[in-house]
């Protein structure tokens, strides 16, 4: 299991840190000033930037060329993915995103296809109102609106809209199979067969 | 029927003798579960789900009448297992597809599956294919249907079309071992479920009905939907406003659905109609002409003054009845102020007509409304092509022939087989135009109380009775002896035996001229089986009457149907408002130099279709109210909003001054037996036990009556030739209806098969129409739910001038030719 995906909590190496207690009474706080006036405090911050400085151990993360990894759960610009078998988009336009959605950015048009089956017309987020809450994608019965992970979002204006094509997976992007299955909000919980209780069926 | 006590779940109620316990207990707000039982329609136990314990007996809710002191249960352990197991039963090869379902969650088996808990499946059964089906306006998906037959029920019972019924699925049957193992009801309701599916009555391609859309409306599952509404949004997306319909006189509770526009675009728009489909029946206009708003209109205010110039100018206003009450006040305190003449000639005759009604009746309004009709079992209707001037009125007389055992009497020059066809215990009769007189003078001759009644009037009906001898063949049982020869002894014996003998006898009937002059046959026969237990009487009258030559008389006759008989009398407001127009304004008959005309063409014409001089709001973009057949004032909201002028704002220029159009709600003149309640304060609901709480019932006044005398009817005034009818196809009642994407169509001269056929015409055809009044060159249509040889000429297309055919009365001579 790779870092990002381990979600056990305290399985990680934690420690608590030393922090000192605030100074409750004047006096107290009369000798806290007077220490950290006169003692070496800075020069110890100092010399600790000038150390690693010389060893090359340096955490800086170099943004743009550098970027962190993201945790599963991290809640980005949406996608819409396709349905891995045919390459056909997964959303079926039952409205269930645009009604949950708190901030009022997503609506949606449907109409009936010539396979008489429901189609999403028109689809619109806006990404000016949009807080990222990750409702949409858990509500999504077909996990077919998802969080991506591209989080730069540099419009010239305010109010900057994505349409249904600009979500969808490219079809180069599908083919290539670089479409992922997104594990994050609203993702089949592991172990959820066992819980489902079985319909007979007389075939 | 007595009021009685019954107890259900250790609570005491109070209800009628007779009354289905499930009726009485939502009455008083008991939860009994039930899918297939629709208000006013009789039982059909398809689901099976009111299941209740009665006097320790289970019986279903639906079906079983209230008895007084009887101890009723809703929850057995017994009935429990029999509804988990009947949910059950219904999600059998149900689609999970919820998410593009129409009903989105509004779904009677999503509620009911959640409500008996049903989290497991143990029953199962092959299902065989279930193709989806586009019956025209209706979509159906009987992959869905979970056959409770409300949409079949609803038809039958109040409508009338009878267009719905259950059809074999062509299934297997399933494991015998269920028998053993499912509780007794949910097997059997499964296994008539597994059988059957809906169809068509006739035909197999298209829905043959008036096209009311009522089967979609009361369908629990999305299996029954407009095909127009497929698909486009969610139930919860969209916003219910109450509203009033407009488009006729009865004033039916609608609710508009509506939502944004699209993605851009966020203003308002109406997705479609519900109604509450337990006591409100819709027709297909009040369904599917929604959309008739006067759209993207701002404040022109060059047009505005010169509106205003030309009401300076004007010494006239021409208006028709598709108008509120309050503004039809603005109009009568205008005329009171200027002096204008108010033209409004439907709404003149039809006030008219009532007033001449009530000198002899003594009351303000008629007695009966559509209630009455629907409560009563003998139900007589003169003088309206019902199913299309007032298609509620129609639903109340098919419910009260289907729930009360009713029977009835159609009377209508234009024959109908839709109506014709509603019942068997109807008689529909064709007579020649310009005799309704003698109709009126028939149903005072069979049920007016000839003690009672003016001794000239009883008098001039004895001279229509004679007595003849006629001859009958009756069969009667004759007792013959036989020789028969025994098989086995070979001896002769002698039988007695009874045979039947078709005998002929003399007898003296008394005869009826009326019935003569009507042509009706075998009339006697059918009154004679048809009025044994009969008790109440409903007299329907229409739109003929107001502008009938003789419509004075017509008015004393039916006001004397109701003085002296049981009838009681129901009269057709002829448009949406004509009842309401006819008690607010003092109309005029003669118009001015120069006329300003609200929605009627005028020299300076204000318009709700945009075509105007002026833009005024269409009704779904007002609020108001409305005065019905039910002579009740309705509320109407605004369910669009509306950026442009509306006639108060004219009216307040003028100096006829007010803040908003609803301020006269509460000025309505009390004369005319209104109430003055303000807008705000009118409730607009159905209660649980489906009373009524709209608006409020106009007062009904008490006057003074002067004499009796009728006129005697003139037997050769009878129309008879080629002839025409103004009257509208079902569905469009005038130009807002026509406006509606849905109730789009062309005017012209309707025919029916018949005719076309005998005209030697084909559907299409450009034919002049020409009258003693004018002549018109319009194409030719077919309308298969007329009969017979008259054409009608609609008013609902505004390129269609067909009123100049016409001499006032509705029907006229006319000759039809083929434009060479």
């Amino acid at each position: 299991m790779s870092v990002e995906n381990n979600r056990n909590v305290g399985q990680q190496d934690y420690y608590m840190v030393d922090i000192e207690d605030y100074p409750e009474s004047n006096w107290d706080q009369f000798k806290q000033v007077v220490k950290r006036t006169f003692s070496t405090e800075l020069f110890v911050g100092l010399w600790v930037v000038l150390r690693e400085m010389l060893k090359f151990n340096i955490h800086t993360v170099k943004y743009p060329e550098e970027k962190l990894p993201l945790g599963p759960r991290y809640r980005a610009i949406h996608e819409m993915l396709r349905l891995m078998e045919s390459g056909t988009e997964r959303c079926i336009g039952c409205g269930l995103c645009e009604k949950i959605c708190i901030s009022d950015c997503i609506r949606m048009e449907t109409k009936i296809d010539e396979n008489s089956r429901k189609e999403v017309s028109e689809y619109s987020i806006n990404f000016g109102r949009c807080i990222f809450c990750g409702y949409c994608a858990e509500v999504c019965p077909e996990l077919a609106i998802v969080h991506g992970g591209r989080y730069e979002n540099v419009s010239e204006q305010r109010a900057h809209y994505s349409m249904f094509d600009d979500l969808l997976t490219p079809m180069d992007t599908f083919k290539a199979g670089q479409q992922k299955e997104f594990p994050g909000f609203g993702a089949i919980i592991p172990g959820s067969d066992e819980s489902v209780k079985k319909t007979p069926l007389a075939y | 029927m007595s009021e009685i006590t019954i107890t259900i779940d250790n609570q005491e109620i109070k209800t009628k003798e007779g009354e289905y316990i499930l009726n009485a207990a939502r009455a008083n707000g008991i939860f009994i579960p039930a899918i297939c039982y629709l208000t006013r329609c009789s039982p059909t136990l398809a689901c099976r789900l009111c299941l209740v314990e009665a006097d320790g007996k289970q019986v279903y809710a639906c079906n079983a009448k209230s008895k007084e002191g009887m101890q009723v249960t809703t929850s057995t352990q017994n009935i429990e297992s029999e509804k988990r197991s009947i949910m059950e039963v219904y999600n059998v090869n149900h689609p999970l597809q919820c998410g593009v379902c129409d009903q989105s969650g509004e779904c009677e088996l999503q509620n009911y599956t959640l409500e008996v808990e049903v989290d497991s499946q143990n029953y199962a059964v092959p299902d065989v294919e279930r193709k989806v089906l586009d019956w025209g306006h209706i979509h159906y998906d009987p992959a869905l249907c979970i056959v409770c037959e409300r949409c079949s029920t609803v038809c039958k019972d109040m409508i009338g079309d009878n267009s719905l019924k259950t059809v074999p699925r062509g299934s297997e049957g399933f494991n015998t071992d269920y028998k053993e193992s499912m509780p007794k009801d949910a097997y059997a309701m499964w296994n008539k479920l597994n059988k059957s599916i809906i169809g068509l009555t006739s035909g197999e391609q298209m829905l043959d009905c008036t096209a009311c859309g009522e089967c979609s409306a009361v369908c629990p599952v999305g299996a029954l939907t407009s095909t127009d509404f497929m698909y486009k949004t969610n139930a919860w997306e969209q916003k219910q406003i109450p509203a009033t319909c407009s488009h006729c006189s009865a004033g039916c509770q609608i609710q508009y659905d509506v939502k944004h526009t699209d993605i851009e675009n966020s203003d308002d728009k109406i997705y479609g109609v519900k109604n509450e489909w337990n006591y409100v029946s819709l027709c297909g206009a009040g369904r599917y002409g929604y959309d008739f708003e006067n759209a993207g209109v701002s404040k022109d205010e060059s047009a505005f003054n010169s509106a205003i110039e030309a009401f300076k100018k004007a010494d006239t206003i021409k208006f028709n009845s598709i108008i509120t009450n309050e503004e039809a006040l603005i109009l009568q305190r205008l005329k009171k102020k200027f002096g204008y003449k108010l033209i409004n000639e439907e709404a003149r005759s039809y006030g008219n007509f009532l007033n001449e009604y009530k000198k002899i009746s003594g009351t303000s309004l008629y007695s009966g409304d559509l209630n009455t009709i629907r409560d009563s079992n003998f139900v007589v209707s003169v003088g309206t092509i019902i199913k299309s001037d007032n298609p509620n009125a129609r639903f109340a007389f098919n419910n009260s022939m289907t729930m009360n055992k009713g029977a009835g009497l159609y009377f209508h020059p234009v024959a109908d087989p839709v109506v014709s066809a509603m019942s068997k215990n109807m008689k529909a009769i064709t007579h020649a135009p310009l005799q309704e007189e003698v109709v009126l003078y028939l149903i005072l001759d069979l049920f007016a109380n000839k003690e009672e009644l003016p001794k000239e009037i009883v008098d001039y009906l004895a001279t229509f009775h004679s007595t003849k001898t006629i001859t009958v063949s009756e069969t009667i049982k004759e007792q013959v002896i036989e020789m028969v020869v025994d098989a086995e002894s070979g001896e002769e014996k002698e039988v007695k035996k009874m045979v039947p003998k078709k005998v002929s006898k003399e007898v003296e009937v008394d005869d009826n001229r009326l019935v003569e002059i009507l042509k009706i046959d075998a009339f006697d026969e059918f009154m004679e089986k048809q009025l044994k237990k009969k008790d109440t009487f409903s007299l329907i009258v229409g739109e003929d009457f107001y502008t009938h030559p003789n419509s004075r008389n017509l008015a004393r006759l039916v006001a004397l149907i109701e003085k002296y008989s049981d009838f009681s009398v129901t009269i057709i407001p002829p448009r949406s408002n004509s009842l309401g127009v006819s008690l607010i304004c003092d109309l005029d008959s003669e118009a001015g130099a120069y006329a300003v005309g609200y929605n009627e063409v005028a020299d300076f014409t204000l318009c709700a279709l945009g075509e105007g001089d002026l833009d005024m709001p269409a009704f779904n973009q007002q609020e108001g109210t409305l005065t019905s057949i039910n002579k009740r004032v309705n509320p109407t909201n605004a369910a669009l909003s509306y950026g442009g002028y509306t006639l108060n704002d004219l009216a307040s220029a003028l100096g006829v001054e007010s803040d908003l159009t609803i301020d006269y709600t509460s000025q309505l003149p009390t004369a005319g037996g209104f109430k003055s309640t303000a807008f705000d304060d009118l409730s607009d609901h159905f209660t649980n036990a489906g009373e009524e709480v709209r608006g409020y019932a106009l007062n009904v006044k008490k006057n003074k009556t002067s004499n009796e005398s009728v006129e005697p009817f003139n037997e050769d005034e009878a129309l008879a030739g080629e002839l025409i009818y103004y009257a509208n196809p079902v569905k469009n009642f005038s130009k807002f209806s026509q406006k509606a994407h849905q109730l789009n169509a062309k005017g012209g001269v309707f025919v029916s098969v018949a005719r076309l056929e005998s005209l030697g015409l084909k559907e299409g055809d450009r034919v002049t129409v020409e009258t003693s009044t004018s002549k018109l060159t319009t194409s030719l249509y077919v309308d298969n739910q007329i009969d017979g040889d008259i054409a009608y000429l609609p008013n609902f297309d505004t390129k269609l001038n067909s009123e100049v055919l016409f001499n006032g009365y509705r029907f006229n001579n006319a000759l039809i030719a083929k434009v060479i």
